[in-house]
């Protein structure tokens, strides 16, 4: 029997630094793993992971957003905020995995996009639109998995997905439950309030039909039992992407394009063609 | 430590009021302050110059109501989807009550308005952000709005205008809020992929969720002179890099020069720019 564990401890859960790193899931899962570095035009961004590896004895793509999980490794991937040269490489892997036909996986952990000058100056937002631009159309099966942190527009930059997975700690929110409680109550330390209200959790986002899948973690977290939870993920990952991979690319796109139309319509009548 | 919304939302409230400058009451008529020479003016005087400062030609808020009845060819403008409200879809507490007073107060459903009419004779769908509502943030009836505008183009063949503004997510409904700009970025892919033309037209302030979706996704992008334009606030960029920023950082100008805007466009040429625009792509 498992205790009630309340959103604001899923929250520190989510941000513990013992959970298996995104640079963990995919030392683990995959095979042949080939890193490609920078954006081609300004920098290489060491917040995004990307390259291509084996999965089930195929080709694919993956990349991810990784906050690292010892000091050093803090700093080298900047606490998991990506620059815009980040999601530009992230650019670059997606269309390759495009012209190259291979399905993309991609794992979420981070506190949101950096807010700094030069981030702003290179175009921060534009580079976060044209992910989510260039990912809702991609012709290839697209698989998320949210492993920690999913904050704001910085995450979901890399989770427009035909699936999207949450670890049952993860949350994904619009933005930290203390940035939350601070514009609402003007009281930054109410985060625990907030969480109960914002619905970040992955069992409320699966409820909303915006999650599709929640792998269950041991108690204390995925930290206390690394390889398990990374062995579920594993096996979610490979029947999903042979479901997917028996789709039309048209079908798949639709799929896509309707799974999120139809968040937040009145009257959940839309025409699709 | 960061706190990136709140420190958005003061920035914004700030910028809001310098905008409106205070309104002075004289008589029974309030005044208008410009927020750029601080002269102070009658409503109606301001109205008949579409809000630019006729001293000193700052742009102030523009009532969108206002911006479609003076872009549009008299009599050709219709507007769109005008039942859609928002929804309280989380249950969020005090947000139903919040949407109905916003709404009496501003005169306005949503904070976005769609229409569809002619633009110097080009037949055009429109779609404007007014900040008076909930600071322009993006509900799920506004990336409603916005998602249906673009397909409505789309399946009319018709070019897209859309005048951003807003910081971005609506906190009171939360991941659906957060959702819109996939939902937005989406439609309007499947509208470029269509062939259809997309002017994106940023007013002051454009910022956060709205910034990293559809308002970067023009194929023109214009923009209002010394609107704010960015995705992070002033204020968070501050506390991150510990420095105040330069003068002008995130404004239009600004972004023309770092290769994200291709013309400012002031409020009196915006219809002759747009009308040119428009024709350049009729076949």
């Amino acid at each position: 029997m498992q205790k009630k564990v309340s959103p604001y401890e899923r929250v520190k859960l989510a941000r513990n630094a013992k959970r298996p790193g995104s640079d963990d899931f995919i030392a683990a899962l995959f095979e042949d793993f080939f890193e490609i570095r920078g954006d081609r035009a300004y920098s290489d961004d060491n917040a995004v992971i990307c390259g291509i590896a084996r999965f089930n004895g195929a080709p694919v793509s993956v990349a991810a957003i990784c906050k690292g999980r010892t000091i050093e490794a803090r700093i080298k991937r900047n606490f998991g905020m990506a620059q815009p040269d980040g999601y530009r490489k992230f650019l670059r892997c997606l269309a390759q995995a495009v012209k190259f036909r291979r399905p993309l996986i991609t794992f979420i952990d981070t506190p949101g996009a950096y807010p700094g000058k030069s981030a702003e100056e290179r175009g921060q937002g534009q580079a976060i639109a044209e992910c989510l631009y260039q990912m809702s159309a991609a012709p290839i099966p697209i698989i998320s998995i949210v492993i920690g942190e999913g904050g704001s527009g910085g995450a979901i930059a890399l989770g427009v997905a035909d699936r999207l997975i949450m670890l049952e700690n993860a949350v994904l929110s619009v933005l930290s439950p203390e940035g939350f409680a601070s514009i609402l109550w003007k009281d930054s330390a109410r985060a625990a309030e907030a969480s109960d209200v914002m619905k970040l959790t992955a069992a409320d986002l699966l409820e909303y039909k915006i999650a599709d899948y929640l792998i269950q973690e041991p108690d204390g977290g995925a930290g206390e039992a690394p390889e398990l939870v990374i062995n579920r993920v594993g096996e979610l990952i490979k029947s999903e992407l042979t479901e997917l991979l028996k789709l039309s690319e048209t079908q798949l796109l639709n799929d896509r394009y309707r799974k999120y139309r139809l968040i937040g319509t009145s009257d959940g009548e839309v025409c699709l063609d | 430590m960061l706190n990136p919304f709140a420190e958005r939302k003061l920035k914004l409230n700030l910028l809001q009021s310098l905008r409106f400058g205070g309104k002075k009451t004289s008589g029974t008529v309030q005044r208008i302050t410009c927020g750029g020479c601080k002269a102070d003016f009658e409503p109606s005087a301001l109205q008949a110059v579409m809000y630019v400062c006729p001293r000193c030609g700052f742009h102030l808020q523009y009532p969108v109501r206002e911006r479609l009845e003076k872009l549009f060819d008299a009599d050709t403008a219709t507007e769109k989807f005008k039942d859609l409200a928002p929804s309280d879809v989380l249950n969020f507490p005090g947000y139903a009550k919040k949407i109905s007073e916003t709404a009496s107060k501003t005169g306005l459903p949503e904070a976005c308005i769609c229409v569809t009419g002619k633009i110097g004779g080009h037949t055009a769908v429109c779609a404007a952000i007014d900040i008076s509502f909930m600071m322009g943030s993006m509900g799920t009836a506004v990336g409603e709005k916005i998602t249906l505008a673009a397909e409505l183009a789309q399946s009319s063949r018709l070019p897209l205008i859309i005048f951003s503004a807003g910081g971005g997510a609506r906190m009171q409904e939360g991941i659906f809020s957060l959702m819109q700009m996939i939902k937005t970025s989406a439609a309007i892919k499947r509208f470029s992929d269509s062939g259809g033309l997309f002017i994106s037209y940023i007013t002051h302030p454009t910022t956060g969720g709205i910034t990293a979706s559809f308002a970067s996704l023009g194929d023109i992008t214009l923009a209002e002179p010394g609107a704010l334009f960015g995705f992070a606030g002033p204020r968070v960029i501050e506390q991150t890099i510990g420095e105040k920023l330069p003068n002008g950082f995130q404004s239009s100008e600004f972004q023309m020069e770092h290769g994200f805007v291709d013309a400012i466009v002031s409020r009196s040429d915006s219809r002759a720019e747009l009308t040119k625009l428009l024709s350049l792509h009729s076949v």
